[in-house]
């Protein structure tokens, strides 16, 4: 009589878990076109980095140990933003809360950094309008840095929903989908470290 | 993709990120090696990077049959390397054929035209 009963139940939770596993594929797919929107960007930069127009190269521009320093704090808050999703199957509501509230201040301290190094350019006159470097420079790790802002704006949004409402299924997979996006744009920043920062300074 | 995780993976993924970043990073700091060298190492750093974070943080090693995730990743990856590298190739090629001395001795040549 049990397995007779359990067995609907058991079926709907498959169901649940295949449309799981679909949102999380159709995510993966929208990761992948801005993956191919950032291959753009960096194409750009690519083919445009030694057009200075007689202005300061890769070279005088970038500064290493600033650029290691922001690398780090985005990986170490790619690692918190795991810990946390280990949290949330574990069903642990505080320990979530505490990991993505470090992920969030990292996030916002990886922000910092950039809008400080980008009004240091500005004020120093490089601007986006200066020449085709800074133009593709700024396009691209601009886009990163939007990309970070409204990452920490989901962040913050998804707390509230796990603050108030507790870590129902509908909210971890969200998580989900948010951890799946952090990652990725740690995976975009290590190219763009290396790209940008690394062959700019070599 | 997340279900099995476990605290050690996300460990040894942001131990070995971290080993792989500082090392690119003092490569290129002390300039350690020849510039093309140096390049190509850099360039490799990342991509073991890029693997080692797809498979400790985004787990993509631990997805089911058929692996779909994995797939698109792969076709991407084709167009993304067409995009980035065609461009590279095609604009140093352009700035090759486009210098007006070369392109006066071409219409020339090639193109029978007289001034």
């Amino acid at each position: 009589m049990k397995a007779t009963k359990d067995l609907p139940n058991e079926k709907t939770d498959n169901h649940k878990a295949a449309a799981d596993e679909r949102t999380i594929f159709g995510f993966w797919v929208y990761l992948m076109t801005d993956l191919l929107m950032f291959a753009g960007l960096f194409a750009a930069y690519a083919v445009l980095h030694n057009n200075t127009f007689g202005g300061p190269t890769t070279h005088e521009l970038f500064n290493l140990p600033f650029a290691l320093a922001e690398t780090l704090i985005l990986l170490t808050s790619s690692f918190t933003c795991g810990l946390g999703m280990l949290a949330a199957h574990k069903n642990k509501k505080n320990h979530v809360l505490a990991w993505f509230a470090v992920t969030f201040l990292l996030g916002l301290a990886f922000l910092g950094l950039e809008l400080s190094e980008f009004s240091k350019l500005v004020s120093e006159g490089n601007t986006w309008q200066r020449n085709a470097f800074l133009s593709s420079f700024f396009t691209l790790v601009a886009t990163h840095g939007l990309h970070i802002t409204v990452g920490l704006l989901w962040m913050s949004i998804c707390m509230g929903a796990v603050w108030f409402r507790g870590l129902t299924p509908g909210i971890t997979r969200k998580l989900t989908l948010l951890s799946m996006f952090w990652h990725f744009l740690d995976i975009v920043w290590i190219f763009i470290f290396t790209v940008v920062y690394l062959m700019g300074v070599m | 993709m997340h279900k099995n995780a476990t605290t050690k993976s996300y460990i040894v993924g942001f131990l070995l990120s971290i080993v792989l970043t500082l090392a690119a990073y003092f490569l290129v700091a002390n300039h350690l090696l020849a510039d093309k060298i140096l390049l190509t190492s850099i360039l490799g750093l990342a991509v073991v990077q890029l693997m080692i974070q797809l498979l400790f943080f985004l787990h993509l090693g631990k997805e089911k049959k058929p692996r779909w995730n994995l797939m698109i990743l792969i076709s991407f990856v084709g167009i993304i390397l067409i995009i980035v590298v065609g461009s590279i190739i095609i604009t140093s090629h352009l700035n090759y054929n486009m210098m007006p001395k070369d392109m006066g001795q071409y219409m020339l040549q090639e193109e029978g035209m007289q001034k």
